[in-house]
């Protein structure tokens, strides 16, 4: 099953290779990986999404926490939880294509950010399944590049990681 | 007052209660070699290897419960000290371990004598560090030492540029210690200690089965309180040995690959297991399929990690053993239950059948030395008392079989990793920690080659270490493998080509002897002990095709052994 691990760590050169290095030693699956400061410069803020059955989950989630580095973890699955991802996309954009583009951003509600003749720049931001379903919409025109920022997740409610 | 980043180092040294650091120079580390220089509180042991440094520190740490302490420079010095950073990471073995690094602003520059230590060293530690500025010294000194021997412990890494062994700053050691992100200390949940003396109690055919956890957590007391109260068997890791004396009756000897047929048919057999201290490693368990399928499972660790990582248990209690075993003990002592006296009776004759296989009797009238003969002839002389350190292959198989250890941190054997090459170095730092008491190394002809040279080191030191070489002239443990699994094709485990190790001790200044019937063993030994201050080099020739028994086969269950 798929989790999404939420971590606060030390934000210290090495944290994020501790974490990486962990992945890859144990051969623990990684779908994508986040990390950027929090309000706090002394702590990074990482998201993991990973799969494995409970028990690899659980060995991940102990793993996590056992290195020193790691101040708190918390497996945002087992609740409820928000995920976001932002995706940035340059598509082609001529001729009947460049309505076809805009009709199908307004319909994901995500934004035109840049313009040329012959392309546009999208913004749009959602769960994957969201993005991945926008991707699939843009079959017809021609994609030039995708960056995917991987996913962000945060609890719903009071609940908070610190 | 202001000191230099070399001299701070020295001053954490001292702080720490460090009395010997092992270690070998170089480049990087000068500064902190010319500091050692002007002090004699923290004494130096000269290596002839790095290798020989780390697991040095490492028997020191084994056989003492402090944390051993590593000096090496950086580049080869570093990749040479890796092997036995990794053996002690391996079984969770106390150690600091310091490495010289380029000055700071050559780092990433592919310098003379650079590699990335800690990036090297990252999946072998407990934790490490890399040292950016002399005002960081005496808080990382004093973190790492908590983070080595605190929790589970383990070896910490400090890599230190060299520049910043010169700089300088005012020393002052921090009192108190502040780190967010590591809260070792854990008490067992006292619902779940409740639960598990229940089902203790409620046992009909219990084993309880320890491991190296309870000689790190110093343990051993508490654990003797428990098992006698219960009159339950016990059987113990390899890493385990001594916690339980081995010749307590309740002692069913070591389980595992080649563990005694009684504990690893108590194992399969038991309805309830109390695992504590031991990690359900693959070389305990054999097939996890077939892994004891009647038992309820209560695991005591300091590790949460360890607990259902390869067996699902049923009451998991987190917190060190000392506490545990204490909460055990009282709950014991509260209650009005006692354990099942009859279906206890009947458990215990089950076992006593199984002992009476005497699954390792071997051939003790062979005028061919035995292996085993010479480790019980050892055990005898030295009437069970000596420290013992091992290297790896079928000699430290009948060393943890046939000597019988009845007091912890005196059986030392790289288990986790098992390195070739760990036994006489880690005999030194045994040997420097117990000046007063007999240090014997069991190793065999192709181990002893992987650190012969720490020979030198023994001399320079006087170190009166008694090697006992069971030369099979084979790597016998690959040997055997190969006799089993591989039709008898003994590729490149034939050690043919040997030095006469009799005069190779010589040369080093020590005495060497060669022995090659049974009859010579025991006043081979005698003349070993006699010579108190001299290392002394047995080299006993003996039987080259001998096995170890009993085996648990690759892929069978703990029921499943191979008798002799
Ligand atoms: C550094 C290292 N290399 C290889 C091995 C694999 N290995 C395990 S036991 C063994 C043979 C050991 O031979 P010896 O020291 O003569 O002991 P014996 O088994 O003959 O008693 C080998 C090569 C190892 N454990 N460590
Ligand atoms: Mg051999």
């Amino acid at each position: 099953m798929r989790h999404i691990i939420s971590i606060l760590l030390e934000n210290e050169s090495g944290a994020l290779s501790r974490v990486a290095g962990l992945f890859s030693a144990r051969a623990y699956n990684i779908e994508s990986l986040t990390v950027a400061p929090t309000d706090d410069s002394t702590l990074s803020r990482m998201t993991i999404v990973t799969s494995g059955t409970e028990e690899i989950i659980e060995q991940i989630n102990k793993q996590l926490n056992k290195l020193v580095d790691v101040v708190k973890l918390n497996d945002l699955t087992q609740d409820a939880h928000i995920e976001r991802e932002l995706m940035l996309i340059k598509v082609q954009a001529t001729n009947e294509a460049r309505d076809e583009v805009k009709r199908l951003v307004e319909i994901f509600r995500g934004r035109i950010i840049d313009v040329t003749d012959t392309t546009y720049t999208i913004e749009i931001t959602g769960n994957g399944e969201k993005l991945d379903a926008f991707v699939e919409a843009l079959s017809a025109i021609t994609i030039h590049e995708v960056v995917r920022s991987g996913l962000l997740g945060i609890s719903r409610g009071d609940r908070v990681l610190s | 007052m202001e000191l230099t980043g070399a001299e701070i180092i020295i001053e954490c040294l001292k702080a720490e209660d460090v009395d010997y650091v092992f270690g070998y120079p170089g480049g990087a580390v000068l500064h902190i070699y010319d500091a050692f220089h002007k002090q004699d509180d923290v004494k130096h042991i000269l290596v002839r290897h790095e290798q020989g440094a780390t697991h040095a520190a490492d028997g020191y740490a084994r056989s003492t419960g402090k944390p051993g302490v590593v000096l090496v420079t950086s580049g080869p010095g570093a990749t040479n000290a890796v092997t036995g950073i990794a053996t002690a990471y391996m079984d969770s073995i106390p150690m600091i371990v310091i490495t010289g690094q380029v000055p700071k602003p050559l780092i990433g520059n592919d310098a003379f004598q650079e590699v990335d230590s800690v990036g090297i060293t990252r999946p072998i530690v407990k934790h490490n560090f890399l040292i950016e500025d002399v005002k960081d010294i005496a808080r990382v000194f004093k973190q790492a030492f908590f983070v080595a021997t605190t929790g589970r412990p383990g070896p910490v890494v400090i890599d230190i540029p060299k520049d910043i062994t010169a700089h300088k700053v005012d020393f002052k050691y921090p009192e108190e210690i502040n780190m967010r992100s590591y809260n070792p200390t854990s008490k067992g949940h006292p619902g779940q200690i409740k639960r598990a003396v229940d089902i203790v109690l409620g046992a009909e055919r219990p084993m309880i089965y320890t491991g190296g956890g309870v000689i790190l957590g110093n343990g051993s007391e508490q654990l003797r309180k428990f098992t006698k109260k219960l009159g339950y068997p016990i059987t113990q890791t390899l890493m385990g040995l001594g916690a339980f004396p081995a010749t307590d009756r309740q002692s069913l000897g070591m389980l595992g690959m080649h563990g005694t047929y009684e504990a690893n048919m108590g194992m399969h057999h038991c309805d309830v297991m109390i695992a504590i201290g031991a990690r359900f490693d693959d070389r305990v368990t054999g097939n996890l399929e077939k892994f004891c399928p009647d038992a309820t499972i209560i695991h005591v660790d300091v590790d949460p990690a360890s607990i259902s990582k390869n067996v699902r248990v049923d009451v998991p209690i987190v917190g060190e053993v000392v506490q545990v075993l204490d909460n055990f003990n009282k709950a014991l002592e509260q209650t009005d239950r006692t354990p099942n006296a009859a279906a206890l009776e009947k458990w215990w004759n089950q076992i006593d059948e199984w002992r009476s296989q005497d699954c390792l009797k071997y051939d003790r009238d062979s005028e061919t030395i035995k292996p085993q003969f010479v480790i019980e002839k050892m055990y005898e002389v030295t009437k069970g008392e000596a420290f013992v350190t091992s290297d790896v292959g079928q000699h430290q198989m009948y060393a943890a079989q046939y000597y019988g250890f009845d007091e912890p941190r005196r059986w030392i054997n790289s288990g986790g990793l098992g390195t070739m090459g760990f036994g006489l170095p880690s005999a030194m730092g045994v040997q420097l920690a117990h000046p007063d008491d007999l240090v014997m190394c069991v190793t065999g002809e192709s181990s002893i080659q992987m650190c012969i040279q720490e020979l030198a080191t023994c001399t320079q030191y006087g170190l009166p270490l008694k090697i006992i070489n069971l030369n099979n002239g084979y790597m016998g443990m690959v040997r055997q493998w190969q006799e089993f699994f591989y039709d008898k094709r003994y590729s490149n485990s034939h050690m043919d080509v040997q030095p006469d190790f009799s005069k190779l001790a010589e040369a080093y200044g020590h005495v060497g002897l060669k022995i090659e019937k049974s009859v010579d063993v025991v006043p081979a030994l005698e003349e070993a002990i006699v010579q108190k201050d001299r290392l002394v080099f047995l080299d006993f020739i003996t039987d080259q095709e001998e096995n170890v028994y009993p085996m648990i086969p690759a892929g069978a269950g703990m029921n499943e052994m191979i008798l002799v």
